[in-house]
């Protein structure tokens, strides 16, 4: 890699042995893929490690290096869902001493952490930071130093970002050196499409399996995908950018995406169309069968797998306000169909603080709480890697919390008759 | 009865190992979380989804895959692993190295001082031809040879 005068300074040690590690790592980490520079950072970051799980003693041990060395991140940056929120998500005596004692014995030490290196805000912890309510909104062409698989592909894909699949601790470094290493989906090239995708159901795809389907197909190559304005339209409006949202986590869960097109609705789709498809580019064909055959696919890891689920979680990414809402309706809706005052299984609906605190003044959401079910902005994966909380039979409607955790995956419609207890009828 | 394939020379290193191969993307958040969170002496694969490598302990082992999948943890998962000291050996890529193994083997090279020798495109008929229980050599410049 060619560095600039100022780059090779700060390898040589010019702002401190930190900050000289802290590029190396990013000059290696470039060199392998055959970056031959790094370009500048040119929006705020995002960072995928929300959570001081005290076992990754490597993450706190250079994080104090670099608050020690006086490093700050060039722009601020938010960070992925904190892991706890007892308030909301109630647990045990037990549950309790294995979250604070044991498993996230360091969230206090590491939120200041974050905060002394550049935190945006303390209510910057959501995994959908690209949310018009939560304001970390790239523009088109912007280069980032993101991590966390479901903004980064949403960046990417729905507002024309670019930004590579970094891992926790490099999205962190790139923002402190403000620069990341031009290779991959930073280029044209890295942004064509290896896949076409048809899609050819005969109704909108749930976008969890769809995603899920794309992901286990194309790995980490970019899709292209075909069909699908037919159900979302043409236009990035609130219900296609949410819809994307969940498929697109679902490509980068399942599979390992970080970007991809749909015909006639992503930016660069629009500008480019299918000059973005490489000429050797391979298809799949999605259909009904093919997308029931990747649902039936899906392990059951319950102890008992009839049991009957004790906790359901919706908003694996973060609920947009737009799905906060509808899913308020349908479970008050839901639940007067059948005749019940409280949803059946204990549910929770997960957003960013910004989306609940705006949710919290709606009259919907009185009516909501009334029916048992809870808004909150805790991460459930974080929250199903306790080994207790996660033996329970967890439901959710999220394909990338059924791929980290033993949660088992429900079709939403199929997932709210089970909270308002509609199942079997 | 050997074959012998070329890669490129990612992390480098010479070892003698054992196989555990998996022929799909391997999700590194999902394999390795459960025993770094138990703080475990060893790694037993925890991806469900993936029923190669499920149960099978990867400490030690010259792991074959065709990249590493999933989570954007993935990088810093490594490192922890290898902070704990319970990382495979080597990592065999069939196809190019993916952004979050890379991060995560050179995170542990420059910040843990622990070498996970890692070795990739070392092509389709590479990880068709391995299977778990081979005997693996691994030489500094990339050569690999599969003993069985």
């Amino acid at each position: 890699m060619k560095l600039t005068k100022e780059e090779q300074a700060i390898l040589n040690g010019s702002e401190g042995e930190t900050k000289a590690k802290i590029l190396k790592t990013l000059v290696e980490f470039g060199d392998v893929f055959g970056a031959e520079k790094l370009v500048p950072v040119t929006h705020e970051g995002h960072l995928v490690t929300s959570f001081g799980i005290g076992l990754i003693k490597p993450l706190f041990r250079i994080m104090d290096e670099i608050i020690d060395a006086g490093i700050k991140a060039k722009l601020p940056f938010t960070v992925d869902p904190r892991p706890i929120d007892y308030e909301n998500v109630k647990c045990n005596l037990l549950d309790k001493l294995i979250f604070s004692k044991i498993m996230y014995s360091q969230q206090a030490r590491y939120e200041e952490q974050l905060k002394k290196i550049g935190l945006k805000n303390s209510d910057g912890f959501t995994c959908t930071c690209y949310m018009d309510e939560v304001g970390n909104i790239p523009q088109y062409g912007d280069v980032l130093s993101w991590a966390e698989s479901s903004a980064v592909v949403y960046a990417n894909s729905v507002l024309g970002a670019r930004c590579n699949r970094n891992s926790g601790m490099l999205d962190i470094f790139g923002a402190i050196i403000g620069k990341v290493p031009y290779f991959g989906l930073l280029t044209d090239e890295g942004r064509k499409a290896d896949w076409i995708i048809e899609v050819k159901t005969t109704t909108k795809p749930e976008a969890q399996i769809l995603g899920s389907a794309i992901g286990l197909k194309v790995m980490e190559d970019v899709p292209y995908v075909k069909g699908l304005d037919k159900f979302l339209g043409t236009e990035l409006n609130d219900d296609a950018k949410s819809y994307l949202k969940d498929f697109g986590a679902a490509t980068a869960s399942n599979g390992a995406v970080g970007l991809y097109h749909i015909e006639n609705l992503t930016p660069e789709a629009k500008k480019l169309g299918s000059k973005l498809i490489k000429p050797n580019a391979k298809t799949y064909v999605i259909d009904d069968a093919e997308l029931e055959r990747v649902y039936k696919s899906y392990p059951v890891l319950w102890k008992n797998k009839d049991a009957k689920p004790k906790l359901c979680f919706i908003g694996c990414p973060h609920l947009s306000y737009n799905q906060l809402v509808l899913w308020a309706e349908n479970i008050i809706n839901g639940l007067k169909e059948t005749g019940k005052r409280k949803v059946q299984v204990r549910t929770v609906l997960t957003t960013s603080p910004q989306v609940r605190k705006k949710f919290e003044q709606t009259e919907l959401y009185k009516k909501l709480t009334k029916t048992g079910a809870k808004v909150s902005s805790i991460c459930p994966l974080m929250y199903t890697n306790n080994p207790i909380a996660g033996k329970k039979p967890i439901i959710t409607s999220s394909n990338k919390l059924r791929t980290y955790s033993s949660s088992k995956y429900l079709k939403d419609a199929d997932i709210l008759n089970v909270i308002v207890g509609k199942e079997g009828k | 009865m050997e074959k012998v394939f070329k890669g490129r020379v990612v992390g480098g290193g010479t070892l003698v190992g054992e196989a555990v191969v998996s022929h799909q993307g391997v999700n590194t958040l999902a394999t390795f979380q459960k025993s770094a969170l138990k703080n475990a002496k060893q790694v037993f694969s925890s991806d469900q989804n993936n029923p190669d490598i499920y149960k099978l302990n990867l400490t030690g082992k010259i792991l074959c895959l065709p990249k590493t999948i999933g989570s954007t943890t993935g990088g810093l998962v490594i490192q922890t692993i290898c902070s704990m000291g319970i990382n495979p050996s080597a990592m065999l890529f069939s196809e190019e190295i993916d952004s979050l193994a890379c991060s995560g083997i050179i995170l542990a090279r420059n910040w843990e001082n622990s070498n996970i020798i890692a070795i990739d495109k070392l092509g389709q008929e590479f990880l068709d031809y391995v299977k778990t229980g081979d005997k693996i050599e691994i030489k500094e410049d990339g050569t690999i040879k599969v003993i069985r």
